[in-house]
């Protein structure tokens, strides 16, 4: 895969990146060291869990629900759940256990939950927007939108980048989340594991209960609808771009 | 970073270059976040700051409860004591606020505001004599021996001291209301014997007049009208008019009276009736007594 290695960027340590298929039950020749940590000693492993997992954890929410705030406690009650599921457990089933697909699949429940509980909250009204919706800029066209006027984020790891590729690679982000976010569960809850999340194919299988074939194939299908959405939003935007990035700027600089 | 030139006219994304969008959603969680999966856990402290009556101390909590409570010269002198006390993680992290709210009005005296404590790590023993210790209220003082003998173990009075010179939160588990019973006050870890008065006399007990008590002898009072006897502090105890006060040296005296003891503040042999043998008159504890509310 040719962005594998910048994927890989964010993760370092990604045990099962190229062995998936190790955790469907059959483990003997593949061992995975966290889950055998968390079978010898659960409060002594744990906290490696949470500093290995909870990145993941929180993009994962991130794009399933319309809130950050609704992130953070999603993916924090998800780790408390694990942690005392984890308790109940016999060590030799902590040892089974594919740890990364349970804690995403917990995560997409408790995720779902919540959505339902806000649903039914506001029913009669207006569904809850998504906070990317409205600002669907997709990659290019990024000169329309004066550098500066997006609260630079604290946790952006980019510090070498301009600030203007920052507020560039922003932009496009909310863009392709407001088209992820459109797509029909069955496509996005597949696509945000596997690449927002940065499972394998065999991990988001496990994690949602769906045979491996029907995950590529949605993925592959998830994909191809997002592009296409992608070239739509293009398709339906000012054809020359360009030019109306011009009158902004003169705009900016009358002002 | 995204392979194709963003520009006015771009070409058709590959499926890669999709993929490598999605990738770039993933986003770091809070830098907090993590301490507080394991502050909720329990496997981890914040602590702050808490006014008392006796000047700012710190306290350590997770999600279990108040877990230390020190006074320090510095927050790192805090740190480095409770975390080597507690074995886990530390980092300053402001107390929630409803814990915070408990914490200030049980302070204050409400006994109503219930603190949560993690008290893991402490033995069984511990446990039952910082839990008894609880049950004593604002204003009253019992002797380590009456909670030798409250939690069933009436000989193991000087271990009673020992586990409560070890609570890791006073002030919320009230150790300072556990005295001798000859009369002297006892030692405090919260900042020694002046602390340990300046804190009974805040809460409205009078621990001088109860030194001096002690030290003329008087373990009990007793009252010739209910024909009740207390331990001194009882709140039942300050109640009795003057002229009704019966000032008692012993249970033993109290029972040779026909005094039956208070329900309330349970008053028992205590070390100085058992060198006069005086155990024997009363043979504790009372059946029900632990159990039956009110006097």
């Amino acid at each position: 895969m040719v962005f594998h290695g910048l994927m890989e960027e964010h993760r370092p340590d990604h045990p099962l990146a190229d062995h998936g298929g190790s955790h469907d039950g059959s483990h003997d020749g593949c061992p995975e060291p966290l889950a055998a940590a968390l079978a010898r000693n659960l409060d002594a492993a744990f906290e490696r869990l949470v500093r290995d997992e909870i990145d993941r954890l929180f993009s994962i929410a991130c794009r399933l629900l319309a809130d950050e705030r609704d992130a953070e406690e999603v993916a924090q009650d998800a780790l408390v759940r694990a942690y005392r599921a984890l308790a109940g457990f016999e060590p030799s089933r902590i040892e089974q256990l594919a740890v990364r697909p349970w804690l995403a699949a917990i995560v997409v429940n408790l995720a779902r939950n919540r959505r339902r509980r806000t649903r039914t909250a506001r029913r009669g009204g207006t569904p809850a927007p998504h906070p990317d919706q409205g600002r669907a800029t997709p990659l290019p066209a990024p000169r329309a939108v004066p550098p500066g006027t997006t609260t630079p984020d604290p946790v952006d790891d980019d510090s070498v980048a301009s600030p203007e590729t920052v507020v560039l690679r922003r932009e496009a982000s909310a863009g392709w989340a407001a088209l992820l976010a459109e797509l029909p569960a069955r496509y996005r809850l597949p696509l945000v594991l596997r690449y927002v999340g940065d499972l394998s194919t065999p991990e988001v299988a496990a994690a949602l209960g769906r045979p491996e074939g029907t995950v590529k194939a949605q993925l592959h299908r998830g994909l191809r609808r997002l592009r296409a959405a992608y070239l739509a939003t293009l398709a339906a935007q000012d054809p020359a771009p360009a030019g109306r990035a011009a009158t902004a700027a003169t705009n900016e600089e009358t002002r | 970073m995204t392979t194709n030139e963003p520009g006015p006219s771009p070409r058709r994304p590959r499926l890669d270059d999709v993929e490598t969008a999605l990738a770039e959603l993933h986003r770091p969680a809070p830098p907090d976040l993590p301490s507080a999966v394991l502050r909720a856990l329990g496997l981890a402290d914040g602590y702050d700051r808490l006014p008392t009556p006796i000047g700012t101390v710190f306290a350590a909590w997770n999600g279990r409860g108040v877990s230390w409570i020190a006074r320090a010269a510095t927050p790192e002198a805090f740190e480095a004591e409770a975390r080597s006390a507690l074995g886990r993680p530390l980092a300053p992290a402001p107390l929630p606020t409803d814990l915070r709210r408990r914490l200030e009005r049980r302070l204050a005296g409400d006994r109503r505001a219930r603190v949560p404590v993690d008290l893991r790590g402490r033995t069984p023993f511990e446990r039952a004599v910082l839990t008894k210790a609880l049950e004593i209220p604002p204003g009253e003082v019992r002797p380590y021996a009456w909670i030798a003998a409250e939690i069933g173990r009436p000989k193991a009075v000087r271990a009673v001291g020992t586990a409560l010179a070890r609570n890791p939160v006073p002030l919320v588990v009230p150790c300072h209301r556990v005295v001798r019973a000859d009369g002297h006050l006892g030692a405090y870890s919260l900042g020694g014997p002046e602390t340990k008065r300046r804190l009974l006399a805040a809460e409205g007990a009078d621990p001088d007049g109860l030194e001096a008590l002690a030290r003329a002898g008087i373990r009990f009072v007793g009252s010739r009208t209910t024909r009740i006897f207390c331990l001194p502090s009882c709140r039942t105890a300050r109640r009795i008019a003057p002229r009704h006060r019966i000032p008692l040296r012993s249970s033993a005296e109290a029972a040779a009276m026909g005094l039956r003891p208070c329900r309330i503040c349970r008053p028992r042999p205590l070390d100085g009736d058992a060198a006069l043998g005086a155990h024997a008159a009363l043979p504790p504890p009372w059946p029900g007594a632990a159990r039956m509310p009110g006097p």
